[in-house]
Order: C-alpha cells, then structure tokens, then sequence
C-alpha cells in the first residue's frame, strides 16, 4: 500500500509522518508541493507545519500549491485525505472539509498532551479504537480552535461526523478540557462521504510510550486495514 | 487601463469570539479607556490593480475577497478607499 505525504514549504511534521506510515508496513510516498501527480498513492496525508508561513491564514496558501489540484481531485473521486493539524487547516481552506480553524482563544500556543474521545469508530482512522476510547496525542499549534456555522455543526452532531472530541481526566467534553476553544470541543471531523477526516492533534507523535503515549499507532493500523480492505 | 489603490478592512464576524479583540479591549480599558465597548482585530489589505475604472477595479477586489483574502465563514470585508495609485 502506498500513502502519499506531502511536503510544503513550512511543512514539518512529514518525515515523522513517513516514519508513522512505515512502521505500519504501508509505503510511505513523499510528494512536493509542485507535483502535478499522486504517483498511484491510495491515500493522501497532508502532514503538520506552518505551510507559507501560515500567510493571510493557516492553510489559505497552501490550497493553490499544485499538488493541492490533484489532491482535491482525488478527493472528489472517493480518494481517501488525512489531514493533520495544519493538513486539517489546509482542507478546511481548500473546502474539503466544512469549516474553520481560528487562532486559540487563550491566544497562545499550545504543546502539550491532550486526551481525546473517540467518538466515531466507522471512521478510515477509528476502527481499531473502541467506541467511546480514551486516547492521548500531543498537540501543537495556535490556530485550533474549530468554528463553524450553526447549522454545519448540528449537522456534523447529527450525522456522526465528529471523530474525536477533547475531554478531561474524567472522559467529560467539559469548557475546561479544550486547549483551544472548539466549539463543542471538536478536535477531528469527517466529510459526509468518509473520504475526507482532518484533525489538530499529532497522532504520529503518540507512537512510543517513550515519548509520552503510543495511542496513534492505532490510528495508522486502522487506516492500513481500511486501505487494504 | 488605470493602475487603482483599493483598501479593504476585513475583520471577524460579529457575534464570533476574537480573543485578539477582547484582549485589546481589556488592556485598553486597564489604560482608563471605559468608554471601549468591543474591539475586533482584523487585517487591512492595500491592493495596487490595473482597471477600466475605479468601479472594476472595486469589483475586482470584492471578488478577491470572496475567493481567497476574506474567509466566508468567519469573516466579513468592506472596502474602505479606492483611489488612483
């Protein structure tokens, strides 16, 4: 299996990426941002960074980045796209995913360990979680604070489309567990299709329990086990 | 063709939480401002763009907006000036 991570300038969490992907036994594809071609890959990932200096607003840029044509075609095709951290701000931006990531409402930026409820486990990302899982990534970013309109979170609630959600020690999405104040304490979403999930947390930095947890390896297994499915 | 000068504020909707904003607000109002009833931080773009007129190049700008400069979800824009560069 073949998975694609792109790299834009400001890009930095690709090669932690292409690290993640290969210790799940995928074949990790780097792509640059001028290619015009995927390069056969079966799933794309759009990794974490501060692409174009997060210029006019993070990920805005990014979107008119060659590669970003091909890869909003492959996602109209049905073509599967993760999109971390500033890979989730990026298909925010290039309308794959509804929505907006707005500067934190404490304004600063935060890195640090969040724990997160897994809220959706028929998800390319979720099925080898449980329903209702606690699982701890790092965060690190100072735009995350997922806003959208009234009527397009209801219909994310509605339809199951929230992936995963912060919550305290306790497992409750309470005010005080958002490290950045997204509405309803959305960390991840999923397009209606299921083709298309971005989310702000570092799951391919939760891989050893060295370094704090290894929560994501999950999250990359269930997503080779969906691709080879 | 005229090269025209058009200014456009965009700022974050109303009602939609700015933190930049109320953190200017409160330290204006620990410098004694009482009178400071809210605050939105924005951006203010300058765009220097050959026209026919000042109406299209206004146009154009608007168009700019609504594609790439404002984000449609969270941002509204006005143009503040347009003049000849």
């Amino acid at each position: 299996m073949r998975i694609g991570i792109v790299t834009f300038p400001g890009s930095n969490c690709d090669d932690d990426t292409v690290a993640a992907v290969a210790r799940v036994g995928a074949t990790p594809v780097k792509l640059w941002h001028k290619d015009h071609d995927l390069r056969d890959v079966d799933l794309v990932i759009l990794p974490g960074g501060f692409s174009y200096g997060d210029y006019l607003r993070a990920g805005a840029i990014a979107r008119f980045s060659p590669i970003m044509r091909e890869v909003a075609e492959h996602a109209r095709r049905g073509g599967r796209v993760l999109g971390i951290c500033n890979g989730f701000q990026i298909a925010c931006e290039a309308g794959l995913l509804p929505g907006v990531l707005l500067r934190n409402d404490s304004l600063q930026f935060r890195s640090e360990m969040v724990r997160l409820r897994v809220e959706n486990t028929g998800t390319m990302c979720t099925g080898l979680y449980e329903a209702g899982q606690l699982v701890r990534y790092p965060i690190a970013h100072g735009d995350g604070r997922y806003t959208a309109d009234a009527g397009t979170v209801e219909r994310l609630e509605g339809d199951g489309l929230v992936v995963f959600r912060y919550v305290d020690a306790a497992g409750e999405a309470t005010a005080g567990a958002s490290p950045n104040g997204a509405m309803h304490n959305i960390a991840g979403i999923v397009n209606a299709d299921g083709n298309v999930l971005g989310m702000m947390p570092h799951p391919e930095r939760a891989l050893d329990d060295a370094l704090g947890s290894s929560d994501g390896l999950a999250l990359f297994e269930s997503l080779v086990a969906r691709v080879a499915a | 063709m005229t090269r025209f000068r058009v200014a456009v504020h965009i700022v974050p909707r109303k009602g939609l939480l700015d933190p930049q904003g109320k953190a200017v607000a409160d330290a204006l109002h620990a410098l004694g401002f009482a009178g400071v009833a809210d605050v939105r931080v924005g951006r203010h773009l300058v765009v220097d763009a050959d026209a026919t007129d000042a109406r299209s190049a206004e146009q154009s700008v608007r168009e700019m907006c609504a594609r790439l400069l404002a984000n449609p979800v969270t941002e509204d824009y006005e143009v503040a000036g347009v003049s000849v560069a």
